[in-house]
């Protein structure tokens, strides 16, 4: 049992939690993962370790309720105690001084950023962060993506907030403004499609970028194959040869429709849990 | 044996379940001898002066003995005699492959059919377990502390042993259940979770501390198990986890399924109770399992009881070759599951959307037999054709995981991934670090997992007494 010691909720959707597990915090490093479950029939789900403080044995996790098990991980309080909690899983991300590095946080995608730009910052890199959301209420750690980044831009899909826009235009736009070649990295998470077009901008000026992946996934030890994706033409464990990857080299069609596999089973379990089934029949 | 003995060629059957009515729901599908069956089929036992059958078993049981008291009705000393020598009878009953080991030596077996050595353990086992195990004795504490990575049956064994041996004992266990392949592999209507639980049980109830939740090589490597947490001894027994693909095209596409991500989304994570357990699965109407192994009947049977029309098998040999233990296949074919031999797919065929709609397949003929002694399977050229399916479950093997053996300095690695281990103790080339199960092995079998976990225990002790001296 690994007791939730912090709630704090950015919005309707995006909630914090800081949790105790002092073995996970003891060795994870930025661009690694935790598995959940919230309770004894629930699901296993991966999240970002978003921030974590080895001294006090904590791991942050920043979430957004997109489905039953995040909406119901999203009811638990301070206090309370979510079941399973297991990590630092995956690879963590590759820290070195590349020079001038674009870290993208799109939404929830944020969170995960964090860690991994405040990384390559104590490594010496001049790090310029963008971050987006889809509107002023999504938008979550400008303070903090201030703190660990050299230059900070952030933009809202409909405007309600700095600037209108895509991250991927802000990105188009710096590069366009500071040359491709000054620039060494871009690292790009939030949701797949915005990763993608990420990839797609930074393809046309050749600047190579790492995503971290989001597929399904069952133990995220590399036992099962669940998280499997085809990167440069070969199959790779997201869970334990990633979550990050060269963003040139995945294909992303075949990420996606694996991601979908169980999307009726994922609607069914929502529509049940809020009580709000249609189906008519079933106990 | 004084007195001439009739014999009675054919074992006393085994009661099932109806195959209509089974294969609507995940119960154990094998019942179990009542006492009266269990007396009259230990009775068939000739007693033997040279004891063949024991040395088919790998652990050794004392099968003569075990069976005379069970036709005695000496139950309880029948358990007892058993677990002298195996920790886990009632798994082992259950699911060794006693036609290749203790039952394919039996004496009776050269004319007749051999004793039903495995459902009588099965029974002693079930005996007990309905009266609550009897409890153990734990010598007095020794101050060594030992860590096991890996609670599958050489885990598990091996701590139950050294905490007799009075060992601080702690399990490391990566997924948020205790038991291996006993949990998240083998399907409930073969091995019932209740009974792997009760010897999950009585390990807490010898003192030994389990930790879920517990990736080692991740949250602490060996290194610093040894060095940091103060840990004396580790025994290593992180099974063979990591599935093989066939590496051919379309296998990536939706629906297709490795055996081990389809068995523990259904065993682990109970999604076969799905909406009330969270975890989803998906089966359509027409699954094709790849492989012939235990894994693989168990997929086509599990598939079956999800809902499929149609659950097959193919396989490149015959069923000759194929390696699943005897029993399971006759109740597969009971079920209404459909071969394919001499039969591999090449290509997987995918529908607009990515799903699984086919699979392209090439007939093979036996060949020359190759290193495993069985004849090699060889593609007949010009033979494709297209298999209509909508589910691909891979059931071709497992290699060692490689995260312990990748992350522990010193350990000296085989070909095929797998720690190197000296047979007879477990040790390792790293001091005070020992391995077996199929992380040393490969995908191999509970029974010689559970004793090589033996073995190990008693070599563990040796080396720490050793220390203190
Ligand atoms: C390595 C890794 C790290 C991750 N880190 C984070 C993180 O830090 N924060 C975070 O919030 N998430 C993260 N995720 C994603 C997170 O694991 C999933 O959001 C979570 O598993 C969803 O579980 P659920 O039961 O709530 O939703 P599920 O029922 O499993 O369904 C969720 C998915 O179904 C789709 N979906 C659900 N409802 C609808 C709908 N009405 N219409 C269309 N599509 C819908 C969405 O695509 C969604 O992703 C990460 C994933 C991975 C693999
Ligand atoms: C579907 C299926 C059916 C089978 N049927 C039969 C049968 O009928 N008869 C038979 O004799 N055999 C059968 N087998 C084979 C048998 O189950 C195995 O040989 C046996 O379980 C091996 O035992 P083990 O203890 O070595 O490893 P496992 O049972 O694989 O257990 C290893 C454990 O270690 C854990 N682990 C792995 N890495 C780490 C880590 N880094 N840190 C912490 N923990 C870790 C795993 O999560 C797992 O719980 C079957 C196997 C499968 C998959
Ligand atoms: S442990 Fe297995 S091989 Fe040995 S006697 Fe029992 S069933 Fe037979
Ligand atoms: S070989 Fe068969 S008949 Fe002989 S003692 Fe063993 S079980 Fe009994
Ligand atoms: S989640 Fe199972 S192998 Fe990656």
């Amino acid at each position: 049992m690994f007791k939730i010691l912090e709630k704090e909720v950015f919005s309707p959707v995006i909630k914090k939690m800081v949790v105790e597990a002092p073995r996970v915090a003891r060795r994870c490093q930025a661009g690694q993962f935790v598995i959940l479950r919230v309770q004894e029939n629930g699901e296993r789900i991966p999240l970002t370790i978003a921030d974590f403080d080895r001294e006090k044995g904590t791991i942050t996790i920043v979430f957004q309720e997109v489905g039953k098990t995040t909406k119901l991980l999203g009811t638990l309080n301070a206090g309370d105690y979510i079941l399973d909690f297991v990590g630092p899983l995956g690879t963590p991300s590759h820290i070195e001084n590349f020079g001038t590095v674009v870290c993208v946080g799109g939404g929830v995608g944020i969170a995960p950023v964090f860690p991994i730009a405040r990384a390559l910052k104590e490594a010496g890199n001049y790090v310029i962060s963008i971050i987006g959301a889809r509107t002023k209420e999504l938008l979550f750690w400008e303070d903090r993506m201030r703190e660990v980044s050299d230059e900070l831009l952030v933009t809202t899909d409909d405007g309600s907030y700095v600037r209108k826009g895509f991250v991927t235009d802000v990105l188009k736009e710096l590069i366009e403004q500071r040359g491709k070649e000054n620039i060494n990295l871009v690292l790009a998470i939030g949701p797949q499609p915005m990763m993608r077009a990420c990839c797609k901008v930074t393809g046309e000026y050749g600047i190579k970028t790492i995503v971290s992946l989001n597929s399904l996934m069952v133990d995220g030890t590399g036992m099962c194959g669940c998280c499997r994706v085809t990167v440069g033409g070969q199959t790779r464990f997201v869970c334990v040869d990633g979550p990050e990857f060269d963003g040139h080299q995945v294909d992303w069609d075949i990420l996606a429709r694996r991601s979908a596999t169980f999307r009726q089973e994922e609607q069914r379990a929502l529509e049940l849990y809020t009580g709000q089934c249609k189906c008519g029949g079933g106990n | 044996m004084a007195e001439k003995k009739e014999i009675i060629p054919k074992k006393h059957p085994m009661p099932v379940q109806d195959p209509r009515e089974r294969i609507r729901n995940f119960n154990e599908v094998a019942l179990g001898y009542d006492e009266e069956t269990a007396v009259a089929e230990a009775k068939r036992c000739l007693q033997c002066k040279k004891e063949p059958c024991r040395q088919g078993c790998p652990v050794e049981v004392d099968i003569p003995a075990f069976i005379r008291m069970v036709a005695e009705r000496d139950f309880e000393g029948a358990i007892k005699k058993i677990k002298e020598k195996n920790a886990l009878p009632a798994v082992c009953g259950r699911v060794c492959p006693q036609e290749n080991q203790c039952e394919k030596y039996c004496t009776l077996g050269k004319k007749h059919e051999p004793v039903a050595i495995g459902r009588l353990e099965r029974f002693c086992a079930d005996w007990e377990l309905a009266r609550g195990v009897f409890p153990q004795e734990v010598a007095p504490p020794t101050g060594f502390k030992v860590a096991v990575v890996g609670s599958g049956p050489a885990g598990l064994t091996c701590a139950a042993d050294l905490a007799k041996l009075g060992h601080k004992v702690t399990v490391f266990e990566a997924l948020h259940v205790p038991g291996g392949v006993l949990m998240y592999g083998i399907p409930e209507f073969r091995l019932p979770k209740r009974v792997v639980q009760a010897e999950i049980d009585n390990l807490r109830n010898l003192g030994v501390e389990i930790v879920t939740n517990a990736v080692v090589g991740k949250f602490a490597t060996v290194d610093e198990l040894m060095e940091e947490e103060g840990y004396d001894a580790v025994f290593i027994g992180t099974g063979a986890g990591l599935p093989y693909f066939m590496n051919i095209p379309g296998e990536n596409s939706c629906g297709v399924y490795s055996a081990n991500e389809f068995l523990t989304r259904v065993n682990l994570m109970k999604a076969y109770l799905f909406p009330a357990w969270d975890t989803p699965i998906k089966v359509g109407r027409k699954v094709a399992v790849i492989g012939g192994g235990n894994v693989a009947m168990d997929a086509a049977r599990t598939a079956l009881r999800l809902g499929a029309e149609e659950s097959w098998i193919v396989y490149r040999r015959t069923e000759k070759e194929m390696p699943a233990r005897h029993e399971e296949v006759e109740n597969a074919k009971e079920e209404g599951i459909k071969f394919a031999f001499l039969t591999n797919p090449v290509r997987i065929l995918a529908d607009e959307h990515g799903w699984v709609k086919g699979m392209e397949c090439l007939r093979y003929e036996l060949g020359e037999p190759d290193e495993s002694g069985r004849r090699r399977p060889v593609p007949i050229p010009g033979s494709e054709f297209i298999m209509e399916v909508d589910t691909v479950v891979v059931a071709i093997g497992q290699a060692p995981n490689p995260l312990v053996p990748r992350t522990t300095r010193g350990l000296e690695i085989g070909k095929k991934g797998n720690i190197v281990a000296d047979p007879a103790t477990g040790a390792t080339s790293k001091p005070g670090v020992f391995a077996g199960g199929d992380v040393v092995t490969g995908a191999a079998t509970v029974i010689l997992a559970m004793g090589a976990g033996r073995i190990a225990a008693r070599s563990i002790h040796a080396y720490l007494m050793s220390k203190k001296a």
